[in-house]
């Protein structure tokens, strides 16, 4: 299936800073891809770039197969910026029938879209009075307007609770499994996780990494960590065998590199007598993430 | 595309609304239509004019001065607001262009200036009409001063677009609006009335001066009214100049301008980064 977004050897510099370097990215129609970084990272140039609102110094990218920024790009890409801000004087209603008509949709569609986030009691009031949550999701229900092929999302749950932020990705599934492309950044780690198809990790203005949680994981080769918890009396016993545990307060923490993983838990078992618990903790986003940040020199 | 420019209109139309402007504007224009037409009156019996007529001549004064303020305090925030709320990177991903994006905003702002024209005119011509039953020969002289404020109104709107565009703060586009409207409005015919006087009947004051005043749409705007309606040229003091310079010139001139300032307004657009 061809991509609904190809970025190739991307290259931005403002004013002598590099923003960008040979960036190089697809997204697939139904994909749901995070982009992560860290502030000043170019995950929101990046956006931008896609969008058509900042122009590229070299490289190819084409959106929906068009030129980003074109027409045709911009009728089937939606976005919704960090920290989406609103006219304050006018109502929820009252932006996104503006923002309806502007894509050439029918303006009943209003309240409905309205509704979809959880914003149906507000739509007559101010943009003014609302929380930054509910700016969000008046942002949010113009990015779904129409049927987007590719959403662009900056940050898009920052000032969402966590049930929110559980509606927020369950409408996002159902858009990806209507085929939109789906590229978002975020800071908050663990979210994405269990959300996303795909990772893709800038620093720096460059790719650093990119791929499925699992192939990240298997690409950093962190070491694994295990916490074992002795019978009463035993640790010393366990501490004997395993030369390279230390105590931690009440329990005792192994390291290993992930291919003696396997080892290292058989090696465990044959303890099994004076263990009473064993877990087993495979490295966290966070620890990924950091490794694959700090790797070109961050 | 029309839907595209109605759509941005009446989104305009809506914060104009909220934030006061209609109302702003209405009762500017009808105060000082009103003071004017009853200052106004006060000369008009020596001149055989009926009394719309010199209140046109009076309003027309005022229209170049007021109508010029009011269109750049109305455009003054229209790019510069939105870059300082952050409302702009949005809308530039929606499928609108951006002259498209101009152009609602000036046909919402033009209609809120036309409505505001039309209720302070409107209010004076009442008062004309009620103390004078001949004032009615002045309708088309007011009608003319309709139209050609609106035009002018048009250029300003414009103008404001294209200094707001220059401008990455609101604060910083309202100081260039207020800038323009002193050396437009004001600086400028006391410039070209220092030099006409230096100049003392030279080729600046016959070939230089009638093109300068065209050249500003202000002073189209006055010259061209003065010179259609030959009654207020009685009451005017620039009559020696507009006499001098054809009525189809200063016509072209404020048909012209709208369009020039849509123009520039749509280039100043293009360029803003957000």
């Amino acid at each position: 299936m061809t991509s609904t977004l190809t970025i190739s050897h991307l290259t931005k510099a403002f004013g002598g800073v590099q923003a960008l370097s040979d960036v190089s990215l697809n997204v697939a129609p139904g994909e749901r891809v995070a982009l992560l970084g860290h502030n000043g990272a170019g995950k929101s140039t990046l956006m931008k770039i896609i969008l058509g609102l900042i122009a590229v110094d070299s490289g190819e990218i084409a959106v929906c197969g068009s030129a980003p920024g074109s027409a045709v790009a911009r009728a089937k890409v939606a976005y919704l910026p960090e920290n989406a801000t609103f006219h304050s004087a006018l109502t929820g209603l009252e932006h996104i029938t503006f923002y309806l008509r502007v894509r050439g949709e029918p303006v009943s569609e209003a309240m409905p879209l309205l509704d979809k986030v959880g914003l149906g009691h507000a739509a007559q009031r101010r943009i003014g009075t609302y929380s930054k949550g509910m700016r969000q999701r008046v942002g949010l229900a113009q990015a779904l307007i129409g049927h987007p092929s590719l959403l662009v999302l900056d940050e898009p749950t920052s000032g969402l609770d966590p049930v929110s932020r559980r509606d927020f990705y369950e409408l996002l599934d159902g858009l990806a499994a209507e085929g939109a492309a789906i590229l978002l950044s975020s800071h908050a780690l663990t979210e994405v996780e269990a959300r996303t198809d795909r990772l893709l990790i800038l620093s720096g203005g460059r790719m650093v990494a990119e791929g499925s949680l699992h192939d990240l994981r298997r690409e950093a080769a962190l070491p694994v960590s295990m916490h074992i918890t002795a019978i009463n009396g035993y640790d010393t016993d366990i501490l004997a065998a395993l030369p390279n545990a230390i105590r931690v307060g009440d329990s005792l923490h192994v390291t290993c590199t992930q291919d003696e993983k396997l080892q290292t838990l058989a090696h465990v078992a044959t303890l099994k007598s004076k263990v009473a618990d064993i877990d087993v903790i495979p490295p966290s986003l966070e620890d990924i993430y950091s490794y694959f940040s700090r790797r070109d020199g961050q | 595309m029309i839907a595209r420019i109605f759509a941005t209109a009446i989104y305009e139309t809506h914060i104009a609304r909220r934030n006061r402007w209609v109302l702003i504007a209405v009762a500017l224009m009808v105060v000082f239509s009103l003071v004017l037409s009853a200052v106004g009156s006060a000369p008009s019996g020596g001149l055989g004019a009926d009394r719309l007529s010199i209140t046109v001549a009076s309003l027309t004064s005022l229209s170049v001065y007021l109508v010029p303020l009011v269109a750049l305090l109305m455009s003054f925030d229209a790019v510069a607001g939105e870059i300082e709320r952050g409302t702009l990177p949005l809308l530039l991903t929606y499928p609108v262009a951006r002259w498209e994006i101009i152009a609602g905003k000036l046909v919402a702002h033009t209609g809120i200036l036309a409505v505001a024209l039309v209720a302070g005119f409107g209010a004076a011509a009442l008062v004309a009409l009620a103390s004078d039953p001949t004032a009615i020969a002045g309708a088309g002289a007011l009608w003319r001063l309709a139209w050609t404020s609106t035009l002018l109104g048009a250029t300003f709107l414009g103008i404001g677009y294209a200094l707001s565009s220059q401008s990455r703060r609101a604060s910083g586009a309202a100081g260039l609006a207020i800038g323009l409207w002193l050396g437009l409005v004001v600086l400028y015919d006391l410039a070209l009335l220092a030099a006409v006087v230096a100049d003392d009947g030279g080729t600046f004051t016959t070939q230089v001066f009638p093109a300068a005043l065209l050249a500003n749409p202000a002073d189209a705007f006055r010259l061209f009214n003065l010179t259609a309606s030959q009654a207020t040229v009685a009451a005017s003091g620039i009559g020696s100049a507009a006499a001098s310079i054809a009525l189809w010139q200063s016509l072209l001139s404020i048909l012209v301008w709208p369009i020039v300032a849509l123009g520039l307004a749509t280039l100043a657009f293009r360029k803003v980064e957000p």
